[in-house]
């Protein structure tokens, strides 16, 4: 599994794949907290990283089916895939290195957004007046959604050769689980099934953490979430033997 | 015994790609799986590497069975796949580093520095394997395949595309490893078997059609002989059928023709006395060789 993780780190930092997916990543999110006017948390007069948040998972939305879509595309595409397979690890111990990889990136380009709460820490009037629970929940939130978003693109890429068409489900999927949930819900529909299809969606239980209420449930949803959808890739990867 | 195969069956969809295949292949030997394309020499080396398993059937490499003690069975063995897939965007030594970390190797550094060695790959090893010639990845593919001194070596079309130089040489160093090693090797260049194997395994369509040391191969269409002879002039194919003992006359060229003939007999002598009668001039004449290429055609023809 080792092996794996560390290949695919290293190409990463020598495709430039990694820096760029930290630097867009910083980029955007510093835009919309620090310079546009209409966002800006200079102009908004609350010391709150909420913009980081909100803008966040859109990023992640892009950026992960991007840096996912190539882990089992290519190796199909080139061949890669069966020297892989006849080598002594399971497949399981493939699937889990690259999730790795592609999560530690996630880790990475998060990061350096704590200078953006050191920011406003000491911004706030007084200083460290801040909901320092909320964003802790938030920061916890955001990282489960990234490592959901991993899995989701990681299974997208086991499906086809054609990295394009992997990024382009990768994007459908994580922008259907996070948001789509959300907004079916506010379908004319009796209550208790709005609820359901709410609870199923990545945006609730990402409001939920981000309160600073760390609910099991929350928690147990990225991580379900997470594991049937390594597990699907597994079953996709499994099918040659068919 | 190293590989075992019995009565091994694929079958995808609704065609066999191979079917009731069985074979046993002893320590040390250099095997050459030989068929026409399609015949199913990668699947049968796809299921003794554990990449795909099988319909029906089993297989064990080192007493270990390819299907449910797969990883024992991938540790045991080197393998290099047909198109030889690399990731072209790393460095050889990068490569070899990668390969390395799937087994356990004593001294990584010092076995990757052995085997860029052993295999010719000194002044290339700097280099990304994108910017390497065929004859070179294909080095890299061996050195790769041969990190972890496995037991058992499968190569599938080690030698294609290949220039002659790098023929010679991928063969050499075939040679060179051979030694306390089992190798099965897939290809469907005869000569390739000539020079490197002792023995043969044929299969058609998914059937074992011969398997045999290389010498008995070869003895078999011993009892037929051809010779192609040119004449000065044009001759009549009807009365060159009547010699005794000839079986087939074909015209291959405006006064040449290829001759077969039953029996052990010199067909040239018989012709050139046939062309003296005639009073017709023997310009050339040649014996065709019984190769394993013509055991190969006779064993692997499509029935019409």
């Amino acid at each position: 599994m080792l092996t794996v993780f560390r290949r695919e780190i290293n190409s990463f930092l020598s495709s430039l794949i990694a820096y760029i997916v930290i630097v867009v990543f910083l980029l955007v999110t510093g835009l919309f907290m620090w310079v546009f006017p209409d966002y800006s948390l200079l102009a908004y007069g609350y010391a709150t990283l909420d913009q980081l948040f909100i803008i966040g998972p859109w990023i992640f939305m892009f950026l992960i089916p991007a840096i996912t879509m190539r882990f089992f595309s290519e190796e199909k595409r080139t061949g890669t895939l069966e020297l892989l397979f006849t080598k002594p690890v399971s497949d399981f111990q493939i699937i889990a290195g690259k999730y790795l990889a592609a999560f530690v990136l996630v880790v990475f380009s998060v990061l350096p957004t704590l200078v953006y709460f050191l920011s406003i820490y000491l911004l706030a009037e007084p200083v460290g007046n801040v909901d320092s629970a909320g964003i802790v929940g938030s920061y916890i939130g955001l990282l489960l959604l990234g490592g959901t978003f991993v899995a989701i693109g990681l299974f997208a890429s086991s499906l086809t050769d054609n990295q394009i068409v992997a990024f382009i489900l990768g994007l459908f999927l994580c922008f259907f689980f996070y948001a789509a949930f959300d907004s079916l819900s506010l379908l004319n529909l009796p209550n208790k099934t709005l609820l359901i299809i709410e609870q199923l969606g990545m945006s609730a239980h990402f409001v939920a953490l981000s309160k600073g209420v760390l609910d099991t449930r929350d928690l147990l949803y990225f991580f379900s979430l997470s594991a049937f959808f390594l597990a699907l890739t597994k079953t996709v990867l499994e099918a040659r033997k068919w | 015994m190293s590989v075992s195969v019995q009565e091994l069956t694929k079958v995808y969809g609704e065609q066999k790609a191979i079917d009731r295949l069985s074979f046993r292949i002893d320590d040390g030997q250099i095997v050459g799986l030989l068929g026409p394309n399609g015949a199913g020499k990668s699947t049968t080396m796809k299921i003794l590497t554990g990449y795909l398993p099988q319909s029906a059937g089993k297989a064990t490499v080192q007493g270990f069975d390819t299907e449910t003690q797969s990883l024992e069975v991938r540790r045991l063995i080197g393998y290099l796949p047909e198109s030889n897939p690399l990731y072209t965007e790393m460095y050889v030594k990068e490569y070899l580093h990668y390969a390395a970390g799937f087994y356990k190797i004593a001294d990584p550094a010092k076995r990757i520095a052995r085997m860029i060695e052993q295999t010719g790959l000194g002044i290339e090893q700097h280099k990304k394997i994108g910017q390497l010639s065929k004859g070179y990845r294909q080095r890299v593919g061996l050195a790769q395949a041969l990190l972890h001194d496995p037991k058992v070596l499968v190569l599938d079309e080690p030698t294609s595309g290949l220039d002659p130089n790098q023929l010679a040489d991928i063969r050499q160093l075939i040679r060179d490893i051979s030694k306390d090693k089992t190798i099965i090797l897939s290809t469907h260049i005869m000569q390739e078997v000539e020079a490197l194997c002792q023995r043969v395994i044929i299969i058609n369509r998914g059937k074992l059609v011969a398997d045999d040391a290389v010498k008995n191969l070869q003895q078999r269409v011993a009892g037929e002989s051809v010779v192609t002879v040119e004449f000065s002039e044009n001759m009549n194919e009807g009365e060159m059928r009547k010699l005794p003992g000839i079986r087939e006359v074909r015209k291959i060229g405006e006064h040449t023709f290829e001759v077969r003939a039953s029996g052990k007999d010199d067909l040239r002598k018989l012709l050139f006395d046939f062309a003296v009668r005639k009073n017709v001039a023997v310009l050339n004449m040649s014996q065709k060789e019984n190769s394993l290429e013509e055991v190969f055609r006779s064993l692997t023809a499509t029935k019409k």
